[in-house]
């Protein structure tokens, strides 16, 4: 950035003659490399200040780097931001429709508020026939009491961010088979789904970098052994062996245990990719200079790589690990929905997404398939935050 | 060449042990050996134990015998064509089988085309034009593509195929031809039910391809060869497939290491949705069930599918670069 400005401040090429001037100011031989302030502050800017100052400039990167946080702050505080609970059933408004919110009713500002449903079976098809009753205006609660939960487990609270009328409805993404509030159930569902993506990856780091690690540093028969196992776990298909993996848990294990075998098998067979990153890097920096003075003052190797090899590609790490989070996640919603993921009453969006196996679905519920808009957004938004932070920590963009 | 392509197959096979060694080992993994479990099963259903039968699978698969020995038997079974004996079905599993592994194969084997097929020419392009505003479309559909759940595709395709071109939901041919000899119709309802799932299951890998095709290219294009030969006035469309796409088109060309077995996962998911007549939905089924046999040999055949899906990118490119051929060394 900084060169480019200064060759454009200095102006293009001069047009015609240039004027015959003598600087009457003495000659100091260092003057052109005084730097102002702010030139000083980025050249003697720290590697991680760089790649943040260069991340900065990456627009996309930043918004879903926000988008993100958020999302991983909001399931601090699911219960809040939910307005009914997980288990929440209204067995009068099963396949309800989504609710909208309106402002005005017949031309008056009322605030947000939704129609309440009017409800009769159709006794042709046997369905129950939602319609919007354009009397019953049911205005919104805000911070309000509703649904009693406890707060993560550990004290009781109905404090909500958002609640429907007193007696009334309000589900903005419809319900489900049971009668349950979709949009409470994918506010819940973040928690499961964003968490397992980090936990597996945590596991996949810590495989794939002391793994690669030792191939890469070591050499000889530890990098060929570790180069053919790293081959024979990539040529398995992922998703049949996740399958198969997961369904030899025990059925007799309590769902939380499920949660967190699962996350050990999506962790177990992501790091072959990692390992191989750490590795070809390793093997090249272990020529460096550096690596070889730390060497020969006696550093033993695990401090080596540690703590001379290791930060050099740090940011390398970092980066391809996010972009590692979005296959995790995938492949949870994958499992989930063939029924060897996670099982109620855990609930992820894949297990939401469950619901939504046959294509009566998509003709008469379609806000059932809701639960893969948050997928989507989050699996987009970690590809752009890794694509921002690699182009951010490759020193030579 | 030979040299090489000799050099390679072996290879394969320590790999292909340790395969068949891990889906054993899956196999073995449910507590209790699977002929108690299936005997425990029976008895719970009141129904009659038959004792012949269960002394013969005893014997076939030589459960009282040592665990390397049962492994064994499974392998030499594996490789005379025999998969196993599927406790669900009771029936050997080639029986259960069918036209699956064949099916299997045929929806990969299109899938790859079909990747190959779009996403070289959007590849290029996205790289030669970048950040035009076809490069931008297309490069947040191929986005949205690797975002979206295939399984969540497949059902929103399966229903407009079936509302727009009325093509029957569900299955790889129109329900007449099931379970009938191959005649030409059968070839050519299956031809029409076989581009919903190819589609879906290739989205995700064309959209993988495109952006990797498209940052080989720009590497290229951006280097000091490409300028020369453009100052000596080289027509930018020879320039291009001479040179640039030649040297991007080889990771194009070893990626199907990576695509074969995500090809394979996307259609073990979506065979499901889809309810396709391959080996996905059958070993989800068998997973479901803990019909362990029948599902290990699927898992097998997929992996074994897989491998040599890697030992074709590499003599693909074996034939392509000479310096592979030469070293003796893929990279990959």
């Amino acid at each position: 950035m900084s060169s480019s400005d200064q060759s454009q401040s200095m102006g293009g090429p001069p047009r015609g003659r240039i004027p015959h001037t003598v600087d009457d100011q003495p000659f100091d031989p260092g003057g052109d490399e005084v730097l102002t302030p702010e030139q000083e502050r980025l050249y003697m800017a720290s590697q991680w200040r760089m790649m943040w100052l260069k991340f900065r400039r990456h627009k996309l990167a930043v918004i879903s780097g926000a988008l993100l946080l958020a999302l991983y702050l909001s399931i601090l505080v699911s219960e809040v931001l939910a307005p009914y609970n997980l288990h929440s059933r209204f067995t009068d408004h099963i396949y309800a429709p989504p609710q909208s919110v309106h402002l005005f009713h017949e031309g008056e500002f009322v605030g947000p508020f939704v129609y309440g449903y009017e409800k009769k079976l159709n006794m042709e098809t046997l369905e129950r026939e939602y319609t919007s009753n354009p009397d019953d205006v049911q205005p919104l609660r805000f911070f309000c009491s509703g649904d009693s939960y406890r707060f993560w487990d550990l004290f009781q609270a109905d404090f909500h961010l958002v609640c429907p009328a007193e007696g009334g409805t309000l589900f903005l993404l419809g319900t489900d088979r049971l009668g349950r509030d979709m949009l409470s159930r994918i506010i819940y569902g973040a928690r499961i789904s964003l968490t397992i993506g980090l936990l597996g990856i945590a596991i996949s780091f810590l495989l794939g970098i002391s793994i690669g690690g030792a191939a890469g540093y070591y050499g000889g028969w530890v990098d060929s052994t570790a180069q053919r196992s790293i081959e024979i776990v990539r040529s398995f298909p992922e998703i049949p062996l996740w399958l198969a993996l997961s369904a030899v848990l025990p059925v007799t294990w309590s769902p939380i245990w499920v949660y967190f075998g699962i996350t050990v098998i999506l962790g177990l067979l992501d790091w072959p990719g990692l390992a191989r990153a750490v590795r070809s890097k390793l093997l090249s920096l272990r020529e460096e200079d550096f690596a070889v003075a730390a060497q020969l003052m006696g550093a033993r190797p695990r401090r080596i790589i540690f703590r001379h090899l290791l930060p050099s590609f740090a940011s390398h790490l970092i980066a391809s690990a996010t972009l590692s989070i979005p296959t995790m996640i995938l492949g949870e919603t994958a499992l989930s929905f063939l029924g060897l993921g996670l099982r109620p009453p855990i609930t992820s969006w894949g297990v939401l997404l469950s619901e939504a196996q046959n294509i009566n679905v998509v003709a008469l519920y379609p806000w059932l398939m809701l639960p893969v808009v948050p997928v989507i957004v989050v699996v987009l938004a970690f590809n752009f935050l890794g694509d921002g932070l690699r182009d951010a920590a490759d020193p030579y963009r | 060449m030979f040299a090489y392509t000799i050099r390679r197959i072996f290879t394969m096979i320590p790999t292909l042990i340790a395969i068949s060694i891990i889906v054993f080992v899956i196999i073995q993994l449910p507590p209790g050996d699977y002929l108690s479990t299936y005997i425990a099963e029976l008895q719970a259903q009141g129904e009659g134990v038959d004792q012949q039968r269960i002394d013969f699978l005893r014997e076939q698969y030589g459960l009282d015998e040592p665990m390397w020995q049962q492994y064994l038997t499974w392998v030499t079974g594996l490789l005379q064509g025999d998969l196993g004996y599927s406790f669900e079905y009771q029936l050997p599993v080639n029986e259960v089988v069918g036209d699956r592994l064949l099916l299997t194969f045929v929806i990969s084997v299109v899938t790859i085309l079909f990747t190959y097929a779009v996403s070289f020419p959007i590849g290029v392009y996205t790289a030669v034009k970048q950040y035009s505003i076809g490069d931008y479309t297309l490069s947040f559909i191929g986005f949205l593509g690797l975002a979206t759940p295939n399984f969540l595709l497949a059902l929103v395709l399966l229903y407009f195929a079936n509302v727009v071109f009325g093509t029957s939901i569900g299955g790889l041919m129109d329900p007449e031809y099931v379970n009938q000899p191959w005649s030409w119709g059968k070839v050519g309802s299956v031809l029409e039910h076989l581009w919903v799932p190819v589609v879906v299951i290739g989205t995700s890998g064309t959209a993988a391809m495109i952006r990797r095709l498209r940052a080989n290219l720009l590497d290229e294009l951006n280097k000091q060869y490409v300028i020369t030969g453009l100052a000596k006035g080289l027509p930018p469309g020879r320039l291009l497939i001479k040179y640039p796409l030649r040297l991007a088109i080889n990771p194009f060309i070893s990626d199907i290491g990576n695509l074969l077995p995500q090809v394979v996962s996307g259609a073990a998911v979506v065979s499901v949705v889809l309810d396709l007549p391959t080996t996905g939905q059958m070993l989800i089924g068998a997973l479901k069930s803990q019909d362990m046999y029948l599902a290990g040999s699927f898992l097998m055949f997929l992996a074994t599918l897989t491998v040599i899906g890697m030992l074709l990118s590499d003599l693909a490119l074996a034939v392509l670069d000479p310096r592979i051929r030469l070293e003796g060394k893929a990279e990959r």
